[in-house]
């Protein structure tokens, strides 16, 4: 339908899938924090197991974003990659959604970093 | 088009005559003058965050010019380019020149200072709530003043309240100079916060949660506290003082405050057990046991009354027993005007003995 016949149609779907992801990422990391902190008992005691979660569950959130970017990029490429969208197209809309979903992907990625950082850094509930 | 360009670029005939740029009124001036010298005078003294008294507040301190120093150069930066863009050069510039300024100015460089500040920041909160060294000492929020006890023993923790012992005091706080000394935070009732801006904080003291701050001060002083947590009419006016000595005097005042009350007769006291002060007010050493209020057995060694708002004077003493909302809105305590002044003034005058 799009320039090459191995291209998939963009949508809003397909836009907002990066900061869906990065969202649920945020709340997931916060809940299982806060659950495992809430007794407020022992601010010493290592939360190992809730640091090794948040690291695995932003390994596979980091590894869907970085698909979805890629498959944005491959596709705004095949698109003519431009960023000026003065155009009235089905051509330059999708080429639109695709940057934008570049974009956005390359936002969530960074956001879903600095969300796990603090268990990097941050050993026990204190 | 003659007429649309002189439309755009000047006055028509007839038309109102254009006036120049609004002047600022001089009372605006004046303002906003008063405003920035407010501003700057909060920079010293006993309640401000750049004083330096404490490790936490230091390294707050350290990041608060960073941060300043850093957001001042963004944006003579910011404002720069935009004078560039709109009065030095104001022709196109290519499409490859702002993507190039995009990416590095919008992107690169935010995600750069933004990663280096967060990373700053994760390392720094782990130090902060490190294991004391020093008392525990218990601080509950109370409407609208800070019940406190040093030399407890307990721990954080939820569905619990502050643990029970230690020695009662009110409204002022000793800490031992040097020593990493651990707060447990709770309220009976309704939520506070405890906030110490020249040494450390603010922690919340939560109903059914016992919460733990850790501070330490570094340099001998009297400092303010604040509840910094709306809690109700007294709100603004429910404050404490903090005074940083040096460990041998801290132990000789805890050692002090556990002593009984140091005069347990005469017509101030009678006068307080006979109005019913007791009912809400502890003297150690007397009958007097009421646990509603501050304990009073040592008020004459405070340095304020009212949880931090008045200079602990007889004649200050006398005023707030009479009329307590005049003095405190939304104060708990009732006004005791109805009671014979000398009365008051012999109550006061026994209070303050009680050194």
């Amino acid at each position: 339908m799009f320039g090459s016949s191995r291209q998939t149609a963009d949508n809003l779907w397909t836009l907002i899938a990066p900061p869906t992801i990065w969202a649920f990422h945020f709340v997931i990391c916060y809940v299982v924090a806060a659950v495992r902190c809430a007794p407020n008992t022992g601010p010493f005691e290592a939360i190992l197991a809730t640091r090794w979660f948040i690291l695995a569950f932003t390994l596979v959130c980091l590894l869907a974003i970085a698909l979805i970017f890629r498959r944005s990029v491959v596709e705004w490429r095949g698109h003519g990659s431009g960023t000026v969208n003065d155009e009235d197209n089905p051509t330059a809309r999708e080429r639109f959604l695709e940057f934008s979903t570049i974009l956005l992907a390359g936002l969530s990625f960074l956001a879903v970093v600095f969300t796990a950082l603090p268990a990097a850094f941050i050993t026990d509930c204190r | 088009m003659p007429q649309g360009r002189l439309r755009r670029n000047g006055p028509a005939a007839g038309s109102p005559p254009r006036h120049h740029a609004p002047r600022r009124s001089p009372v605006l001036r004046a303002f906003s003058l008063a405003g920035l010298l407010a501003l700057l005078s909060a920079c010293t003294g006993p309640q401000s965050t750049l004083t330096g008294a404490g490790s936490e507040a230091a390294q707050v301190e350290t990041l608060f010019w960073v941060m300043l120093v850093g957001a001042v150069l963004i944006w003579v930066f910011t404002i720069g380019l935009s004078i560039y863009a709109t009065r030095v050069h104001p022709e196109r510039h290519s499409e490859k020149t702002g993507t190039r300024l995009i990416l590095w100015g919008g992107v690169a460089f935010p995600v750069v200072v933004l990663t280096a500040l967060l990373v700053y920041g994760l390392k720094l909160m782990p130090e902060f709530r490190a294991e004391a060294n020093g008392p525990t000492i218990a601080v509950s929020g109370e409407r609208f003043w800070f019940r406190v006890a040093y030399g407890v023993e307990g721990e954080p923790g939820v569905v619990k309240s502050l643990p029970p012992g230690g020695v009662e005091s009110a409204n002022e706080i000793w800490l031992p100079v040097g020593v990493r000394s651990a707060i447990l935070l709770g309220s009976p009732d309704v939520v506070h916060s405890f906030w110490v801006p020249s040494i450390a904080g603010k922690m919340d003291m939560i109903p059914g949660r016992v919460n733990r701050l850790v501070i330490e001060p570094v340099k001998e002083g009297v400092y303010n506290g604040v509840c910094t947590e709306f809690c109700g009419d007294a709100h603004g006016q429910m404050g404490f003082r903090v005074v940083v000595v040096s460990p041998g005097d801290y132990e000789a005042y805890v050692a002090a405050q556990s002593q009984p009350a140091a005069v347990t007769s005469g017509p101030g006291f009678e006068a307080f057990m006979e109005n019913g002060c007791d009912a809400c007010h502890a003297v150690r050493g007397t009958e007097a046991d009421g646990s509603v209020g501050p304990d009073l057995t040592h008020l004459g060694s405070r340095l304020t009354i009212a949880a931090g708002i008045l200079d602990n004077t007889p004649e200050n003493l006398v005023r707030f027993i009479s009329a307590t909302e005049h003095v405190k809105q939304g104060v708990e305590m009732p006004a005791y005007g109805m009671v014979p002044n000398e009365e008051i003034a012999a109550i006061a005058a026994w209070l303050e003995q009680l050194k």
